[in-house]
């Protein structure tokens, strides 16, 4: 039986997509057969960071819609076997989804693969709704600052309550925090929250700490998800996220301060 | 195709009821000009349904029409009428409504009420609520008579209200209101304040009140003499 696991925030720009498509491709670099779902119809993004905008023809409204069916919509990533995408539909609006046609795709999608990654709008609205609505599981992406938390909390509350297994009294949905843009030299200036400050907030299990990283912004122009950056520091903590959502015991990066080296100091980092 | 050009379709609207025991057109001439004047400009041309149920016979609708354009409101219609007062309204152009069961003046509508103070403290009779976990910010919870035990922390934005005492095991970092019902002798419990708002009868400080040597601490928080006051935990 796939696992369903929505990327939710309800605040906006902070790296639901981003963690989507490389959670996504993680999982599949893993050897698991995955697929994300864009559910942000009208502001279609995913297909963006995976490189694959030229070769959306029919879209995930079209499936629901019956105008198209799921190996018709689905785009098969070029770089990974395992890997899927079903595209959000750019000219409809979030009403054009509805739960019983999300059910019957997502149904559809769990008999062939391994994760179904929900990549969730912002918001919380019935887009959002319909996103985390069938999920197993959630990962939680917060920014390390006051506002980016306070939504994180508020969606936090929302999967508790409006999911379809708080309503059918099934065991809750898995809560993953997910810090990303962290920045420990801001951190000790006072200017950012610190990963004890949101855990005391958020109180749920922490799955990553992605750093502020200028590899993040590379790999979204270029369309390659920043996990197959293996040489940078956000694309390792991304690699280290997915062992951990898949329930291996992996140490925490990232974290502090790098000291700089002799080398460093006179060549520049 | 069906033709577009005319659709009638329900709709609900507000709509304010008269209740007046004399429809002689004088007196409620006077009583709504003195209505009128506690609020002036909020009721113009305000759609008005006059409740007729206490009527035996049918007042003069088209002085009272008259009247309420010149006190620039307007008439819709009647409700509570009888089958005699309804072929009157219906003969001056006026609907007749159906009357709603919750639609009945307000029994302790006084002219210069006193403001809402609660007389007798609500008997706490019902059973305390427990929530395993924290409350999310836009969570709100409402204990009816009881008191609220919460295991948890109570976020930033997120409200709990409760008739009874208010027990917090985590931090209150939203809303906490205690004795909503009017009860003075109700506390609020948290092992680490520091809230939006809290609130015991009516009485409430907001963070920038509690800003000293209490604030992140445990603290319990009661009435004395009117005034909130907090005291340490333990």
């Amino acid at each position: 039986m796939a696992k369903i696991i929505v990327v939710t925030s309800g605040k906006g720009g902070v790296g639901k997509t981003t963690t989507s498509a490389a959670i996504g491709t993680g999982l599949a670099l893993k050897g698991h057969k995955t697929v994300i779902v864009d559910f942000d119809i009208g502001l279609r993004n995913l297909d963006l960071i995976m490189g694959c905008e030229r070769r959306v023809v029919f879209d995930f409204v079209n499936v629901i819609n019956g105008e198209a069916n799921l190996k018709q919509a689905l785009i098969k990533d070029k770089r990974l076997e395992n890997l899927f995408i079903l595209p959000a539909s750019q000219t409809r609006d979030k009403d054009a989804l509805h739960k019983e046609g999300v059910e019957r795709v997502l149904n559809e999608l769990a008999e062939d693969f391994d994760f179904i990654i929900c990549d969730s709008p912002a918001g919380i609205e019935s887009g959002a709704m319909m996103a985390l609505y069938f999920a197993d599981e959630a990962v939680v992406v917060t920014n390390p600052e006051v506002s980016s938390v306070r939504d994180s909390d508020r969606i936090l509350g929302m999967l508790a309550s409006k999911s379809r297994r708080a309503e059918q009294g099934l065991p809750g949905i898995k809560e993953h925090l997910l810090l990303t843009r962290y920045n420990p030299e801001r951190v000790i200036k006072g200017e950012m929250l610190s990963v004890d400050d949101v855990n005391d907030i958020l109180a749920i299990k922490l799955l990553g700490v992605i750093p502020e990283s200028q590899a993040v912004l590379n790999a979204s122009n270029s369309g390659q998800p920043v996990i197959l950056d293996t040489e940078s520091d956000a694309g390792q903590a991304y690699l280290d996220t997915v062992s951990r959502l898949l329930g291996e015991d992996v140490p925490f990066r990232f974290l502090n301060v790098e000291k700089k080296g002799l080398f460093k100091r006179i060549f520049g980092g | 195709m069906s033709d577009q050009s005319l659709e009638l379709k329900g709709s609900l609207f507000p709509l304010s009821v008269l209740f007046c025991q004399d429809l002689s057109v004088d007196t409620l001439r006077q009583q709504l000009q003195q209505k009128l004047a506690q609020a002036p400009g909020f009721f113009v041309q305000a759609p008005v349904v006059i409740n007729v149920e206490q009527l035996e016979q049918a007042p003069d609708f088209a002085a009272i029409k008259q009247m309420f354009i010149e006190l620039q409101l307007v008439l819709v219609g009647v409700c509570g009428a009888s089958n005699e007062l309804k072929k009157a309204a219906h003969a001056h152009g006026l609907a007749s409504l159906q009357l709603s069961k919750n639609n009945k003046p307000t029994e302790t509508a006084k002219p210069q009420a006193a403001p809402a103070a609660p007389a007798t403290p609500q008997v706490i009779t019902a059973e305390n609520r427990l929530i395993e976990g924290n409350i999310r910010s836009g969570q709100q919870i409402y204990v009816k008579g009881a008191d609220l035990i919460v295991r948890g922390t109570v976020g930033a934005g997120a409200e709990v209200i409760a008739d009874g005492n208010i027990h917090i095991y985590g931090s209150l970092r939203g809303k906490a209101i205690a004795g909503a019902g009017g009860d003075a002798s109700k506390k609020i419990y948290c092992y680490n304040m520091q809230p939006e708002l809290i609130s015991i009868a009516g009485n409430y400080w907001l963070s920038d009140n509690l800003q000293g040597p209490f604030w992140g601490k445990a603290v319990c928080i009661g009435l004395q003499d009117g005034q909130l006051a907090l005291s340490e935990l333990f």
